[in-house]
């Protein structure tokens, strides 16, 4: 398995191997990117020189070499999700697929109605797109979660009139790791006749995602969330039963049957098929790997610390997805103390407009506990030995930090923090 | 992020870390920030109520590295300085010893207001404790 090969970054960042063999620092941000399969690098490599051609150039080998890649990747993809090559347009990464899907539908549709559903949770390539479309006269609906992160079905078929043309729900939550209820929405969609559009990229290659099983009409993409290349991404759009049709971004050469246009990335469209055909191949095993190796680090964490909370579903869950919060204690100082492992706070003093995590302010996850919240993103190359490492590392650092927190001391004291009149804070 | 040396010092050598007994009339207590912002600071500082000097400061902090590093230096600065000295402590002189960026302003001005509070609740119980005293002397 993919664990003998080395992982790609082991020679840089001036790492070093601790007493125990682990190479510092650790990276567990795999929600954030992963590090590229040195197979699929592999791959790549071909089409940067020898193959450099562009694959729109009908009349000659060097044409031929790079369409032929690019037509493999188009199988390979569309093979991993249940869809047929045709169905395959190539993007830049995410973000432009969440663009190209969410504006390019509702233009299509405009004449259908300007109704389009989304939730609170989604990511901003999804969320601002919708409050771009507001602007044109789009009604947008933007559903609430439960406590777990998911969306009630409900609220959705409450939601949906007969001006909706689009749902938008993603896949898997890049903060907290829940899986939304795909199948169930597309089926509603469906029935309603409504497109539905899902933002896969943490999903795909991690879990199993099928179009038709799922009802999917439009699905978004990335390579780097799977081990592949940045800047190749892909939009699944469907043909038939319905067919979907989008208006493009891009215009120009009329690429990709005019959806998207501009000489393709032949060697990031390699490295992203061939990362789906690793995926295909082995996420039945991989995620077994990483459910276990998550479970190790929650269930050595919440063992030695109290008032360990996990934020999200743990039942409707990405295998390598961990997040939690450590009441009393902030995150960012947290990350601080264990500067020698790459994760993720939702805390304010981390983001750049200095508010707390708004997926887990969605969640009710009150504002202290968001501060206090770590996100783990378990990894392909991520070993057991490393998790061991994170979780004595995480655990020491919370109780030094608790020793530090007036808060903790409050709370031992029997203080309700509730109750306390905080004086507010002058900035 | 990357923080300055001092700062990585303070989070990593924390001074004057701990708590002093609220209700000892010779300690001021200030308790400032909120959890929901992310920042609470809790400063302490013992007063010798014949010289007016600072001789003890303790702290606790939830916050950030740089919420941590601004405490744990305004106890060591207020250690050893009159109550006036230490009231005219600016977060601004914060700022520029820990090299706060901009966004890690507003930890200096929590730890210049947790000053204020600390010395403010010892005034308080000064000013309560005086007619007692008034009338012990009689």
């Amino acid at each position: 398995m993919s664990t003998k090969t080395a992982t790609p970054s082991s020679q840089d960042h001036g790492q070093h191997a601790n007493p125990k063999g682990i190479k510092l620092p650790i990276y567990m941000d795999n929600h954030a990117t992963t590090p590229m399969d040195p197979r699929v690098l592999e791959e790549m490599l071909p089409y940067f020189m020898e193959k450099f051609g562009n694959s729109a150039s009908r009349n000659h080998p060097f044409g031929w070499a790079a369409e032929e890649a690019v037509e493999l990747s188009r199988e390979r993809i569309a093979k991993l999700i249940g869809a047929t090559p045709k169905e395959i347009i190539f993007t830049s990464g995410a973000t432009e697929s969440d663009n190209l899907a969410i504006k390019g539908v509702a233009e299509m549709y405009r004449e259908k109605g300007n109704h389009i559903i989304t939730a609170v949770t989604e990511h901003k390539a999804v969320l601002d797109t919708c409050k771009h479309l507001e602007k044109f006269g789009f009604r947008v609906t933007y559903l609430p979660v439960q406590k777990d992160g998911l969306v009630d079905l409900d609220d959705l078929k409450r939601a949906m009139d007969d001006k909706t043309i689009l749902v938008t729900i993603m896949a898997a939550n890049n903060e907290i790791g829940v899986l939304q209820p795909i199948a169930e929405i597309g089926k509603m969609c469906h029935e309603r006749g409504v497109i539905f559009h899902t933002d896969a990229v943490q999903a795909i290659g991690k879990v199993p995602v099928d179009v038709n099983k799922m009802n999917i009409d439009v699905a978004s993409i990335t390579g780097h969330k799977l081990y592949g290349p940045k800047g190749a991404g892909a939009l699944y759009v469907r043909r038939k039963n319905p067919r979907v049709q989008i208006v493009p971004l891009i215009d120009g050469g009329g690429h990709e049957r005019g959806m998207r246009s501009g000489t393709l990335n032949v060697p990031g469209i390699a490295g992203l098929g061939k990362a789906c055909a690793i995926a295909q191949e082995e996420m039945p095993q991989e995620a077994i790997r990483m459910a276990g190796m998550r479970d190790r680090l929650k269930n050595s964490i919440m063992s030695r610390l109290d008032e360990v909370y996990v934020n999200g579903s743990m039942e409707h869950h990405l295998p390598g997805n961990l997040n939690i919060s450590f009441a009393y204690v902030e995150g960012e100082s947290l990350l601080m103390g264990i500067n020698d492992i790459a994760v993720s706070s939702g805390s304010a003093c981390t983001s750049a407009t200095l508010e707390p995590s708004y997926v887990l302010k969605a969640l009710g996850t009150g504002d202290d506990l968001a501060h206090s919240s770590i996100r783990f993103g378990i990894g392909r190359f991520n070993t057991e030995a490393e998790i061991d490492y994170v979780a004595d590392r995480v655990v020491e650092t919370v109780l030094r930090l608790r020793e530090l927190s007036p808060l903790y001391e409050m709370a031992k004291e029997g203080v309700d923090l509730k109750s306390v009149k905080w004086a507010a804070e002058a900035h | 992020m990357s923080y300055s040396d001092k700062v990585i010092d303070h989070y990593n050598n924390p001074r004057n870390v701990g708590s002093m007994d609220k209700k000892d009339s010779d300690v001021g207590t200030g308790l400032v920030g909120a959890p929901e912002c992310g920042d609470v600071m809790k400063l302490q500082i013992k007063v010798n109520p014949q010289t007016n000097i600072i001789e003890d400061a303790k702290f606790k902090t939830f916050g950030c590295g740089s919420a941590i590093a601004s405490s744990s230096l305004a106890t060591e600065w207020v250690k050893g300085k009159t109550i006036d000295e230490a009231l005219a402590i600016k977060n601004t002189e914060i700022v520029k010893e820990l090299a706060l960026p901009p966004v890690k302003i507003h930890c200096s001005v929590l730890a210049e207001d947790a000053i204020r509070a600390a010395i403010g609740d010892w005034k308080k119980k000064q000013e309560a404790a005086k007619p007692v005293a008034a009338q012990v002397a009689q």
